[in-house]
């Protein structure tokens, strides 16, 4: 299905609304970053994700996207990241093909070439312009993804589009300033992004879920998954995250786990699987190394003693 | 307090006309100018001005206008209120008043404070000086002549006394610290660069009506670096590591992508108490963040909780690490190594500061210092003024990832204590 034959859905009105839309579309969401969802569609204001790797905060923007019919505008941050991707730019190419056969017809009038040359037929629309103008009249979802990787000047920028939903185009004037669209920002903290940017946004910490709702995850996101084995993946994750390690695994991490073991024919966790199959769960070779072994079997024990008693943590 | 006249009376006592207000005035901003705020000859007549047309009547507008004239930056705020406070009293309670003022401003285990500089600013020596002495020997001066300055330069901080020690570090405060800068890639106009900017070279084109498309050019704009410092505050690191913080508080007001932190047996955030732009508030600030002073060390596992908490949220950037420890470990150096080897591997450059390394004969034995070496690209000794002035040097060829020659001299080091 093609995000255009979607049809438009009707912003959510309560809390509880958001999380059954969020549910229905596989996010099995906590009522504070549903809260925070509500308030961000209510008074529109975009919405700062931040969290670990691999919590989810991507997710949200997507099915946002799919769950109220809007096309989706993704802006992925690097550094170096300037007006000409981000925004727009001129089609210099074409730009000077024209200057050339103005040339060729002998037209004198310079001021109505540099008009021309700077009209909407020359302009490129990258990511935030299309955002903030809306796609075929729709305010579209923006994903502005990993912030904290593009540089200060980038953010600065940001700024006014995050306030005014405009951008200003010095040749065209004041783009934009219909329907806004919904603006998601997520970032992985690996620096601290300015206050002024945070200021005007609803900020949420995504963290990673408690075992019901992981389990509940999975479910939605991983259905072939036996339920026992899953019982036992998400407890053994859980456990995980008790320890300190390096890198703690995320949801994203528990999916792809849980799936690999399903191309395993995996029924149940034991500890050869486990050491065999680590390097799906962690990514760095010191916990890896640590965990290997003597610890996976400890934490395995405790789960599996723990689910016999049928009290699943 | 020979030097300065005494505050004939208060200001409300005064007429606006009167000699002794506007000499008072004149007198006030030389002890604030004294105690280092900016104010010049042409202030004096502004105050004199300010205070004329306020008139003498309410303490709390003679001293907003006072401050109007004469405060201009955010962290002398608190300087002026406090000179304020104390010159404008009556001149007998001053020293008692002094007395009250002392202890509050105290970095942990030494005199020095805020108002150690308004002391020597109000040329006064604590309460009981009062005697008259002659000017010339009440003559408090912070500006070192070279001899003595160059003495200073080589000795060692453990060996200093009180009072050179105090210098050293007003002279740290001035230390001239390099723009540090690394390769980035965003791009500013640049006649002589590599990169054609199209964008600018249509506008120019069109500029001189189509014909002719001259080329702009950018070329690649260097950005400042994140710095992260660690500082060791144990017992054995006590001088050092309060020279070490003086240089951070510079660094913290320099670099705009700068982390502070210090451990003993815990690891403290100092950054924000740091940013403070006066280095005696900074440093009292980040005092009372420290729980830890001066008491035993812990290096790898604060070492690990730093990795664990911090190195994702301030190292992504490609940092430049100073490590400043002796590497004396309480702990046996427990976990260490895989602790440094993780730093290591996190950051750009990572730089050892060693004290020790003041001894030409310094042997690598302690197990935490076995531990460090293997995993630092550069490591320097921190023992002097002149020490850190070398360091304060290198500092930018690391930023700029160039290798300095000692870097080769630390490798072969290395390669003799593994073999």
């Amino acid at each position: 299905m093609t995000t255009a034959a979607m049809p438009a859905v009707p912003p959510p009105d309560s809390v509880d609304t958001v999380l059954d839309l969020l549910s229905t579309h596989d996010y099995i969401a906590d009522r504070a970053l549903a809260t925070c969802v509500f308030l961000a569609l209510r008074l529109g204001r975009p919405l700062f994700l931040e969290g670990e790797a691999g919590v989810g905060k991507t997710e949200i923007a997507k099915v946002l996207a799919r769950a109220l019919g809007r096309p989706l505008e993704r802006l992925q941050c690097y550094e170096g990241l300037d007006l000409a991707s981000a925004a727009y730019d001129w089609n210099h190419a074409r730009q000077m093909v024209e200057i050339r056969l103005a040339e060729a017809a002998g037209e004198a009038d310079r001021s109505r070439l540099g008009r021309d040359l700077y009209s909407e037929a020359f302009l490129i629309r990258r990511p935030l312009l299309r955002a903030v103008e809306g796609i075929d009249g729709r305010a579209p979802v923006l994903l502005v993804d990993e912030l904290d990787r593009a540089d200060e000047p980038f953010e600065a920028f940001l700024l006014e589009v995050l306030s005014d939903f405009t951008i200003t185009i010095p040749e065209l004037g004041v783009r934009g300033g219909g329907t806004p669209p919904i603006v998601v920002v997520t970032s992985n903290r690996t620096r601290e992004i300015h206050d002024a940017l945070k200021r005007r946004c609803l900020y949420h910490w995504v963290d990673y879920p408690d075992a019901a709702r992981e389990r509940a995850i999975l479910h939605a996101r991983a259905p072939g998954v036996g339920k026992r084995l899953g019982a036992q993946v998400v407890a053994f994750v859980q456990g995980l995250r008790e320890r300190d390690l390096f890198k703690l695994p995320g949801v994203a991490e528990t999916l792809d786990w849980a799936n690999a073991l399903m191309q395993l024919d995996v029924v149940e966790l034991d500890p050869a699987v486990i050491d065999d199959t680590l390097g799906v769960l962690l990514k760095y070779q010191d916990d890896i190394m640590r965990l290997r072994g003597s610890e996976a079997a400890q934490i395995l024990t405790q789960v599996k003693a723990e689910l016999a008693h049928g009290a699943p943590s | 307090m020979a030097r300065r006249p005494e505050p004939r009376d208060t200001p409300a006592g005064d007429t606006p006309t009167g000699g002794h207000l506007a000499e008072n005035v004149l007198q006030f901003v030389r002890v604030l100018r004294a105690a280092g705020l900016r104010v010049g000859p042409g202030d004096m007549l502004d105050a004199v001005r300010a205070v004329e047309a306020v008139g003498p009547a309410s303490r709390e507008d003679f001293k907003a206008a006072l401050a109007a004239v004469l405060v201009t930056r955010r962290q002398d705020v608190a300087l002026f209120d406090e000179a304020f406070h104390i010159f404008w009293k009556d001149p007998d309670i001053l020293g008692r008043l002094m007395g009250l003022l002392l202890p509050r401003l105290r970095t942990p285990g030494e005199d020095d404070g805020g108002s150690q500089r308004l002391r020597d600013a109000l040329g006064a020596t604590p309460p009981e000086a009062d005697p008259p002495v002659p000017a010339e020997t009440q003559r408090v001066s912070v500006d070192l002549d070279w001899s003595a300055q160059e003495r200073l330069g080589t000795l060692d901080f453990d060996k200093m006394s009180a009072e050179e020690f105090r210098r050293a570090q007003r002279l740290i405060d001035v230390l001239r610290l390099p723009a540090l800068r690394v390769p980035a890639r965003r791009r500013r106009p640049d006649p002589r660069g590599r990169h054609v900017d199209l964008r600018a070279s249509m506008r120019a084109s069109l500029r001189g009506g189509g014909d002719i498309i001259p080329l702009c050019r950018t070329a690649p704009e260097p950005r400042p670096p994140t710095v992260v410092a660690l500082c060791d505050i144990s017992g054995s690191m006590d001088r050092y590591a309060r020279v070490f913080l003086r240089l951070m508080h510079g660094l913290a007001n320099r670099e705009p992508h700068f982390h502070g932190f210090v451990f003993g047996t815990r690891l403290t955030n100092i950054t924000r108490p740091l940013r403070d732009r006066d280095p005696d508030m900074a440093l009292a600030a980040a005092a009372a963040a420290m729980p830890d002073w001066a008491g035993g060390t812990r290096i790898g596992a604060c070492l690990t909780e730093f990795n664990r908490l911090w190195s994702r949220r301030v190292l992504g950037q490609g940092a430049l690490v100073l490590l400043l420890t002796d590497g004396l470990d309480r702990a046996e150096a427990d976990g260490l190594d895989r602790a440094m080897e993780r730093l290591h591997k996190s950051c750009r450059r990572l730089i050892w500061l060693n004290p020790l390394l003041r001894w030409d004969g310094f042997q690598p034995k302690a197990a935490g210092v076995r531990a460090i070496l293997p995993h630092v690209d550069d490591f320097r000794p921190v023992h002097s003024l002149d020490s850190l002035a070398q360091l304060v040097r290198v500092l930018s060829d690391h930023a700029a990832g160039h290798s300095p020659r000692r870097l080769e001299a630390a490798r072969a080091w290395r390669e003799a204590l593994a073999g």
